[in-house]
């Protein structure tokens, strides 16, 4: 059901105008996290474990404390004390206490007068190490004799007898799995791997810290999140929240890995203890070793297939590893397994796991992208098998309004058959293929978020609007929101300026995640925008004597509703607001909500790629990203979420992996070791926006930024399979796996 | 009464129930009612869940309505990245 509100006519939603942030970027006049100072600055750095596993038996600090410049050093004695459940699972994180869990894992930090002090006085903090075994591969971390990482952490409903590792389970799913292999003619069971992978976001992790004896602090951070700093901060610290204020850089990328807190706690203790600023600005190496990967992953799926392509049941055990704490997105990976498809029988198991590795983070749509690759490549196994094409199949089994999803809701307006009829006409889909390559499509799915929002909307005297948003923007939301308002109001988009508003100026704004903010932070724009509509409206009846009810808005400006209601010249929103002092104060339209109607999302991406048989080195030559986007308010930015998440997917297929020694160490910590596609990797990715309206949504809006992530590495492995007529089971397709598939097969 | 869908590894702390019926007009209703009514929920509900109602998932507002006649099936809480 369509909310009150809706619309589908518009002036500016669907425009290109130019970002607000554009030329403070291209200029470098933006401020991201490492460009604050404070006057008295010190600078901290972290002391990391360099074991993958180890007591902690002792930190001995009084060399570090004696060195020139050195003004604090904070160890887990600094931080509070009897935390329970995830507040202590992030404490433990952000310092050790007992234990080192992985290599690079914080212990210990220094404030100094400058960064070389701090980083030489972080070397001369002496950390002795009892060394403990340790495990870092998801299959051998379930095994009976896996070194145990933590006693007693395992999520209710994880079955009994498991080893202590295993702390999470889900399963769901419907009909009789069993009955509906047997009405199969051709059944695929095969085992898949993933790696773990870096959101790659090219800003580290940045902040500077002021704190006071009287628990007043302030954070400048880059973050998706800051109001959740502001939390985590304050609990860490053992201070209200509202004593925390929070401010949010620009942000160089995100994706998921900058909703986790890591450094603002302990530059607030450093603060707090040598009582004067404290930025801490992570390395890249640090960036890689003590942040939050993606959970690398062990996955069985079974799929049968009948000759004219219905899929009878589908089956899929999925083993996320998560790092050193719960969390891993286990039941994420399970439920958007087989999310695409309509099915009678099926069922979805999903293992959360613990290692010895960072606690990984979201990286968009955490766990689907995954679970795509396995479901995905046995599908395309089945369509080769049975001689079907694969848009048909698809087609054919393909989840629609009414399908009951297989994790268990039934699905209310949703656009993957559009997605695929547009595949199957793209001009890419029938585009001959040069001799040796290999084309590969796959779908993708994600939930997407509302979550908790607040906006404000304030009119300045000269009829210009300060649009106040709470969620930092990571993908161009500045641009999306000044429209909305703009559309609403009926006035320029340039005479909005967006902001976003620190944890002291609004209510408390969830992170900026779950593709959640083109539609919530929007939603609750939107509804600013009509809340400061009718104080206009009002104002203006005032003026006219007539009731506000007969007053309306249109084009930027009040008008009697009708001949009844009098005769009276229309009044801009700049007329109104040039006498708001003097006609009731000033004017300021605002909205706090949860909004709960954010409409799922699915994709169908198309990939050619060409492998080198003689140095195993794929080449991705065309790529056409199709996704139904609801609404696109700023098309530009909804191509550049496809096409981002298309390039990371490339990565992710090909080259990216968390690469560990024996000795549990991450041995490719770095841009060097650590390959991410740069421009010359790529060819131009082609977008298509589909536009199924999200009915939770006043324009249609459904969230981007995540399922455009889902499909790549189904599709790029796909092609890749095709193009060497062998089935590839493990990501990434480096070419050392290419290599030793085509040697198996000799 | 409403009758609630649980995923599979909730079931054997509803009794072995694939649904379970309850009274409530809202989702905080409904989470109370399975609570008092399966006390073996409550941890899985105090970690966190949300509630599909008719293919709309909810995250976290306790007072959603849900009609006598709504789907409603519990799902682990969401997130993104």
């Amino acid at each position: 059901m369509a909310l009150d509100g809706s619309k589908s006519e518009f002036k500016l939603v669907g425009t290109r105008p130019l970002r607000p942030d554009g030329i403070d970027k291209v200029t470098g006049r933006a401020k991201f996290g490492a460009d604050a100072y404070a006057a008295g600055m010190l600078h901290g750095a972290i002391v990391r474990s360099p074991h993958a596993h180890a007591k902690i038996v002792k930190i001995d600090t009084t060399k570090a404390e004696a060195m020139k410049g050195v003004k604090a050093v904070v160890t887990r004695a600094d931080f509070i004390d009897g935390l329970k459940g995830e507040m202590w699972n992030v404490l433990e994180n952000v310092m050790a206490g007992d234990k080192a869990l992985y290599d690079g894992h914080a212990v210990a930090a220094v404030c100094a007068t400058s960064t070389l002090a701090a980083r030489d006085a972080a070397k001369a903090i002496e950390v002795t190490y009892e060394i403990l075994p340790h495990v870092t591969d998801v299959d051998k971390a379930m095994a009976k004799d896996a070194p145990v990482i933590r006693e007693g952490a395992a999520a209710p409903g994880t079955p009994e007898g498991m080893h202590p590792n295993v702390v999470g389970y889900h399963e769901s799913g419907h009909g009789d799995v069993d009955k509906g292999f047997a009405e199969a003619d051709l059944v695929i069971e095969e085992t898949f791997r993933t790696e773990a992978t870096h959101q790659g976001y090219i800003e580290p992790h940045a902040c500077l810290a002021t704190m006071g004896n009287d628990g007043k602090g302030e954070v400048w951070c880059c973050t998706q999140g800051h109001f959740h700093v502001a939390k985590v901060c304050a609990a860490l610290l053992g201070t209200d929240a509202s004593q925390i204020r929070v401010t949010a850089s620009e942000i160089g990328g995100g994706f998921g890995g900058k909703t986790a807190v890591f450094i603002e706690p302990v530059a607030l203790a450093l603060a707090k203890k040598a009582n004067r600023p404290v930025k801490v600005v992570m390395s890249r190496s640090e960036v890689f070793r003590a942040t939050g990967p993606t959970s690398s992953t062990s996955m069985d799926v079974k799929i049968g297939m009948k000759k004219d392509g219905t899929i009878t049941a589908a089956s899929g055990v999925f083993r996320l590893q998560g790092g050193a704490f719960p969390g891993a997105p286990a039941s994420f990976t399970a439920m958007c397994a087989f999310a695409p498809y309509a099915l009678e029988n099926v069922k979805q198991i999903g293992w959360d796991v613990m290692s010895n590795r960072p606690k990984q983070a979201a990286y968009r749509a955490p766990g689907s992208p995954m679970a795509a690759f396995a479901v995905e490549s046995v599908i395309d196994d089945l369509c080769k098998g049975l001689d079907l094409d694969p848009i048909d199949v698809r087609l054919k089994n393909a989840s629609r309004q009414g399908t009951k999803a297989s994790y268990g809701v039934t699905f209310d307006r949703i656009g993957l058959v559009e997605t695929l009829e547009e595949a199957k006409a793209h001009p890419h889909y029938s585009a001959p293929l040069a001799e040796g390559a290999g084309r590969g499509i796959s779908c993708g799915f994600w939930f997407n978020h509302g979550g908790e929002t607040a906006v404000s909307l304030a009119l300045a005297e000269d009829g210009t609007v300060s649009l106040s948003v709470g969620t930092p923007d990571i993908g161009g939301s500045r641009a999306s929101m000044g429209q909305m308002a703009a559309e609403e109001l009926g006035i320029p988009y340039e005479k909005i300026r967006t902001t976003i508003a620190d944890t002291a100026t609004l209510g408390y704004n969830e992170i900026s995640h779950g593709s959640r903010v083109t539609y919530a932070s929007g939603l609750a724009t939107i509804e600013a925008a009509r809340d400061t509509i009718r104080k206009l409206c009002a104002r203006a009846a005032a003026k006219w004597k007539i009731d506000p009810e007969a007053v309306v808005w249109e084009d930027g400006c009040a008008k009697p509703s009708g001949p009844n209601a009098g005769e009276f010249e229309p009044m801009t929103l700049a007329k109104i607001a040039s006498s708001m002092g003097r006609t009731g104060g000033p004017i300021v339209g605002h909205y706090e909500a949860t909004p709960e109607g954010a409409g799922v999302s699915f994709a169908t991406h198309i990939v050619d790629a060409e492998v080198d048989r003689e140095t195993g080195s794929t080449r991705v030559t065309r790529y056409t990203v199709i996704q139904d986007a609801g609404k696109a308010i700023h098309p530009s930015y909804v191509e550049g979420q496809f096409q981002g998440g298309a390039a990371q997917g490339i990565g992710w297929a090909l080259n990216e992996e968390y690469i560990y020694g024996e000795d549990g160490r991450l041995q490719n910590a770095g841009f060097l070791d650590y390959r991410i596609p740069v421009a010359s990797d790529l060819p131009m990715i082609d977008t298509v926006i589909v536009e199924v309206p999200n009915p939770g949504h006043p324009y249609g809006v459904r969230g981007v930024g995540e399922t455009s992530i889902c499909p790549p590495l189904a599709a790029i492995a796909n092609a890749v399979s095709n193009a060497v007529g062998i089935r590839m089971t493990e990501l990434p397709i480096s070419p050392p796996r290419i290599l030793a598939a085509l040697d198996g097969a000799k | 009464m409403v009758e609630v869908a649980l995923w599979s590894s909730l079931r054997s702390f509803a009794g072995g129930n694939e649904k379970v019926e309850v009274e409530g007009e809202t989702v905080g209703e409904i989470l109370d009612a399975l609570v008092k009514a399966h006390p073996g929920l409550e941890p899985h509900i105090e970690s966190g869940v949300s509630v599909a109602i008719d293919g709309r998932i909810i995250f976290n507002s306790l007072s959603e309505p849900v009609g006598p006649d709504s789907e409603v099936v519990l799902l682990q809480q969401l997130k993104g990245g």
